[in-house]
């Protein structure tokens, strides 16, 4: 029985057991549900094949929900093990395990796919694209992003969770101190997600090179799409980083090297300049597109063009240049001496410029313009001075003899999520509520929208401010208690019960959605906020083809040029159309993908190699398929436009 | 998919010239990857622990040959790609054979060295230095390995199809790939075999 | 609104902070090095907080102005591309406050990094503060004393914290003294601290290190140099020598209360040799060396203490 062993749970717990049972019930719930609604066909030729950028891009988004909402438990589960003082909801083992869970999905199996779904959706219809440079490499992006993440989540029920926390410093994520299989799938896990995103930024930077409409100069592209650019440019730049960094630590533990270990010369300052060296990019990764989103909100909703588009350009540039540059900001305690520390102090504090340019930028553009307060507008302006408190937190945080002080506690937690949720978070429900029409052919209700934003907001404030206070009265990030004469004691129930107003605010997000299916008047037309960009210049719901005739542009907002200025968008007339196979490989693929994954984490090398030799097998057949995709005659689009239009 | 035959036969379709374009983006992330690796070679490099240090393992002769044979098929295979640019099928392939063969013979040698080193003690498990040397060798030996498939497979595409917009386009982005790795060797050969002896 | 609520909620929390509640720690320095960087502390939340309501007032100004319910319903915003001059300002005053930063920030580093300008003349006292799971070890090599999850320092005269671990990277930090600074096992880092007054405090690691790390925490006391004296040489009365097996014992995980022994573990289980800013890549056994050395030229000093 010695075999079976290594899958069990190190630290069982009732939580545990629970979940093992709600997630076997979903998937027969899943499979039962498939099969009697006779759904399974339709379920692999429409979504599981696809390589359709604006279905790969709602499953992110789907993925994206689901992954928010297990972040999310643990998020109330790790506050409500602190409200009080000496707490004994959870045992230290656990604490450890949930907030590294935490932190791995909120940022790689939440926010990336959040924002490479509305890449995914958006780019190509932004830039009058038929679809993305390489749909199969798009498909095999997200498929593999998503069996990395489903790896990630069996941890849970399936040898342990990793407990090293989400930064998974070396050496105590070494065999000696973290001997169960935790840490294994944050390595695995990790890497294969990291692979699908890198493959993303290939995908995405050849698309804007080289897929715009005719007229669309690269100072002509949305401000979106220009923030997609420069990201997909920092994923590319840094993406191996941590592909490197992973395949060294997953051979410390698997193959006893000694890269980031204890003994032998190994060094572990090495693991944590590699990881930041990737990981403090990655934030930037995240922040960008937000950025992106909320230009394309305010300008909507000012009813204004965006204000200094220039300089929004050139500072995204300057940022992503800066962000390779501060990594070290993130360990000035760890003893490299006063002049490595003023030069990453001062790199840190450089970035606050071109960022307080954007913040000013977007205050220009709502002023002499014409306010709507829609949903998305909303948390774009809500946006804005919780994210200023965010930065100007963070100009703190890079002075860097005080941040001897800031470093590991409270202060520092509550400063990256002051910047992580007005700034991604409230992006992403402002974008999934502005694009929600394009994508599903009715609105959100505006009524339930507000209330959950205002709650979203103050529960934000609640648990978060109260975080910088006890950071300065020496709380230290990551205890899983503490005592009562601390005095932590009030200000940590006062963040619980912010984290439950947060909760009740996401709960309301579901019930809109559950509302609005139900409600919503579906005769919305193709433009319901009278927007600007291209996408919303073809029809609700989009075409598999987005634009029959190929759009020409002369400006940045060319469909309120053509609105507003009579500027003609789709000069010419229908041709075929030239459209990619769907393909199941790229399931496939990232399926074998995920048990190569599973079997390196458990050390099982037989599978391991059969499954390596799948997925070059996999490679071989792409290589010697001949698919040269089809084509959309004259008349089946012309059938799909007039039904379109009598849609609208 | 329309064929513009103003444009050399691998750029011919606008698929094409995005494949290209793609891949470079490709080797870029290629680039920072072995960046990367050699960033921490050179931070590991005299951390060497109870094992042996580099100037103790490195030989010249067999390293200087493999320079040779991998400098050899990069040639070959940019005389590959001319004889594809003028259509001539027969010697395309041929040179393509020959640079296959230069990389078998150039993976025959590094496979030797790599045993060499574990019968001298320096094994993957034997200090950060080693585990350091063979993961980034192994990279460089890992991508000449896939090439080795790789390249086949197009060849016998080549062989069956003949040289079409699509075939082409798969060569010529082959030997991009090929003369990548061989710059890569290049600072392997001088940054990692010569500094290490010097 | 939105706007309105945030200033509340800020306001109510830091009103219950300060008028219930003891000072924060960070903010209550015992040391000159906390207090430096309590000053810049309180400096940035000063400036910044200036910038903060700056953008509050002009995002509300324009939210109030521009709200489409005020304007006429045929109203087209203009077209406006941008104004050289107010991007040039836009760019002008942040670099001017970033600046203005970067100048204090180096100040700080270079006197955080260096022992203490207030006691510059005198003699540091040297400790050796090692981690081992979930514990800290303070060896006090002139002294020939070691002690365990507590730490006595003299006031007035500056201490060198000599910091490594046995184990996962650790952070030593003592808020009200100084900030921290991480223990690893692969070098030796220095931290520069000293105390004031004499009185206790908290003193933690504050960087994850696995199950018992909420726990891993140490008292400090600071008291006068006589104080420190007799305390040294009460211990050296009353308490039994450290030996080999005996902190191989100590070093195993767990927690432990607090202990004192005669001798240091310097000698059998060296601190690595690796330190701050030094040259990397010197093999092992010379630096053994030096070490011992070191450790003879302490005893030295201590006759004349």
């Amino acid at each position: 029985m010695d075999f079976f062993d290594r899958f069990a749970i190190p630290n069982p717990s009732i939580a545990i057991y629970a979940s093992m049972v709600a997630i076997g019930l979903t998937v027969v719930a899943i499979i039962a549900g498939l099969t009697y609604f006779k759904k399974w066909g339709y379920l692999w030729r429409e979504w599981l094949t696809t390589v359709d950028h604006k279905r790969i891009g709602i499953m992110y988004l789907i993925s994206a929900l689901i992954m928010l909402f297990r972040g999310g438990v643990d998020a109330i589960m790790l506050r409500a093990q602190l409200a009080v003082p000496d707490n004994k909801l959870l045992d230290p083992q656990h604490y450890n395990e949930v907030f590294s869970t935490h932190g791995v999905i909120m940022v790689m199996f939440m926010a990336m796919p959040f924002i490479f779904a509305f890449m995914n959706y958006v780019v190509p219809l932004q830039i009058g694209a038929r679809d993305v440079a390489f749909p199969r490499l798009n498909a095999l992006s997200f498929w593999l992003f998503f069996f990395g993440a489903m790896l990630f989540n069996i941890s849970f029920v399936i040898g342990g969770s990793p407990d090293a926390g989400w930064t998974s410093y070396f050496p105590l994520a070494g065999n000696d101190l973290s001997p169960h299989v935790g840490t294994n799938y944050y390595m695995m896990a990790i890497q294969i997600s990291g692979i699908g995103s890198l493959m993303t930024g290939i995908n995405m930077i050849t698309t804007i090179f080289k897929m715009r409409a005719p007229g669309m100069t690269l100072m002509k592209m949305p401000m979106f799409t220009w923030s997609v650019l420069v990201t997909n440019l920092i994923i590319v730049t840094v993406f191996p980083v941590i592909t490197v960094a992973l395949a060294m630590g997953t051979m410390d533990r698997l193959f006893g090297t000694h890269f980031f270990a204890t003994t032998n010369g190994g060094m572990d300052m090495l693991w944590a300049n590699l990881f930041w060296v990737w990981g403090h990019p990655e934030v930037y990764i995240l922040i960008l597109p937000a950025f992106g989103l909320y230009s394309e909100i305010i300008s909507t909703f000012s009813g204004r063009n965006l204000y200094g588009y220039k300089s929004m350009v050139a500072s995204m540039v300057i940022i992503s240049a800066l962000s390779c540059m501060v990594w070290a900001h993130h360990f000035f305690t760890m003893g490299q001496g006063a002049l490595a520390n003023s030069f990453f102090s001062i790199t840190t504090m450089m970035i606050a410029v071109p960022t307080g340019v954007k913040i000013f930028n977007w205050l220009f553009t709502l002023w002499k313009g014409k306010i709507r307060f829609t949903v998305p507008m909303l948390y774009s302006l809500g946006f804005i001075p919780l994210f200023v408190i965010g930065g100007v937190t963070g100009v703190m945080l890079a002075m860097s003899a005080a941040d001897y002080q800031y470093h590991n506690t409270m202060f520092l937690v509550a400063h990256f999520h002051n910047t992580i949720i007005p700034g991604v978070v409230f992006a992403m429900l402002a974008g999934l509520t502005y694009y929600w029409p394009k994508m599903f052919g009715f609105m959100l209700n505006e009524r339930i929208g507000k209330w959950a934003f205002w709650l979203l907001s103050i529960g934000f404030c609640l648990a978060f401010f109260p975080m910088y206070i006890t950071g300065l009265d020496g709380q230290a990030r990551r205890m899983y208690t503490y005592s009562e004469a601390t005095g932590y004691g009030p200000l940590n129930m006062l963040s619980f019960v912010g984290a439950g107003v947060m909760a009740i605010s996401f709960a309301l997000i579901v019930y809109n959605v559950y509302y609005s299916v139900r409600y919503s008047p579906r005769n919305i037309g193709a433009d319901p906020w009278d927007a600007r960009s291209l996408e919303w210049a073809t029809h609700t719901p989009v075409p598999e083809y987005n634009f029959a005739i190929e759009p020409h542009v002369a400006s940045s907002e060319a469909f309120w040029d053509a609105k507003k200025k009579g500027h003609e968008l789709f000069p010419g007339k229908v041709e075929k159309i030239h459209m990619p196979n769907s393909s199941g490989v790229p399931f496939i693929m990232s399926a074998i993908f995920f048990v190569f994954g599973f079997s390196m984490i458990f050390s099982l090398w037989i599978p391991a190699i059969i499954s390596l030799i799948g997925i070059f097998a996999c490679m071989a057949h792409r290589s010697f398929e001949n698919d040269h995709g089809r084509y959309i005659s004259v008349k089946e689009i012309e059938e799909t436009e007039t039904k379109l239009r009598g849609v609208n | 998919m329309k064929v513009d035959h103003t444009l050399p036969l691998e750029y011919s379709t606008k698929q094409n010239g995005m494949n290209i374009f793609g891949f470079w983006v490709f080797l870029a992330a290629e680039i920072m990857l072995f960046a990367t690796l050699f960033t921490s070679y050179f931070t590991l490099e005299h951390r060497t622990g109870s094992g042996p240090s580099g100037a103790e393992i490195f030989e010249i002769a067999p390293v200087l040959i493999e320079t040779f044979v991998l400098l050899t098929s990069s040639f070959t295979i940019g005389l590959g790609v001319h004889a594809m640019r003028i259509g001539r099928k027969k010697a395309m392939m041929t040179f393509f054979v020959i640079t296959l063969l230069l990389g078998l013979v150039f993976l025959g040698f590094e496979i030797d060295e790599f045993i060499t080193y574990i019968h001298e003690g320096a094994t993957l498990q034997t200090s950060a230095f080693t585990a350091m040397l063979m993961t980034t060798l192994g990279t460089h030996g890992l991508h000449v390995t896939f090439g080795l498939f790789w390249g086949t497979a197009i060849l016998l595409q080549v062989k069956k199809r003949g040289l079409t917009p699509e075939t082409a386009n798969k060569s010529f982005i082959f030997s991009l790939y090929w003369h990548f790795l061989d710059v890569v060797w290049i600072f392997i050969f001088s940054f990692i075999y010569l500094k290490g002896m010097m | 609104m939105k706007v309105k609520s945030a200033l509340l909620m800020l306001v109510f929390t830091i009103a219950t902070v300060l008028t219930g509640c003891e000072p924060l720690m960070v903010l209550d320095p015992k040391g000159p090095q906390a207090e430096r960087q309590a000053h810049d502390i309180i400096l940035s939340i000063g400036i910044m907080s200036f910038i903060v309501i700056v953008v509050f007032a002009i995002l509300i100004y324009v939210l109030i102005k521009y709200r489409a319910s005020k304007a006429s319903p045929d109203y087209e915003p203009p077209h406006i591309e941008g104004n050289k001059w107010v991007e040039l300002i836009c760019v002008g005053i942040p670099i001017v406050i970033v600046t203005y930063f970067s100048i204090v920030s180096v100040q700080s580093n270079y006197i955080v990094e260096a022992k203490p300008q207030a006691y510059a003349d005198k003699e540091p006292l040297i400790i050796y503060a090692s981690s081992s799971d979930w514990k800290w070890h303070f060896s006090y090599p002139e002294e020939n004393i070691e002690t365990v999850n507590y730490l006595y320092i003299p006031t007035d005269r500056p201490i060198e914290f000599k910091l490594y671990s046995y184990g996962p990277i650790t952070s030593f930090w003592i808020p009200q003294l100084g900030g921290q600074k991480y223990a690893m096992s692969d070098m030796t880092t220095t931290l520069h601290l000293a105390a004031d007054e004499p009185g206790e405090m908290m003193g933690r690691n504050a960087n994850f290190s696995g199950k018992g790390f909420a726990e891993n925490m140490f008292n400090v006391t600071a008291m006068s140099q006589k104080d420190f004296d007799k305390w040294v040489k009460d211990v050296k009365k009353t308490a039994k020598p450290l030996t080999k097996e005996e902190f191989n014992k100590l070093l195993k995980p767990g927690h432990l209360g607090q202990m004192t022994f005669t001798g240091t573990h310097l000698g059998f289980n060296p601190p690595p040799e690796h330190h701050q800013m030094g040259a990397p890549g010197e093999k092992e056994g010379h630096s053994d060396d030096s070490h011992m050395e070191m450790n003879m030229d302490m005893s030295d000093h201590q006759d004349h203490n």
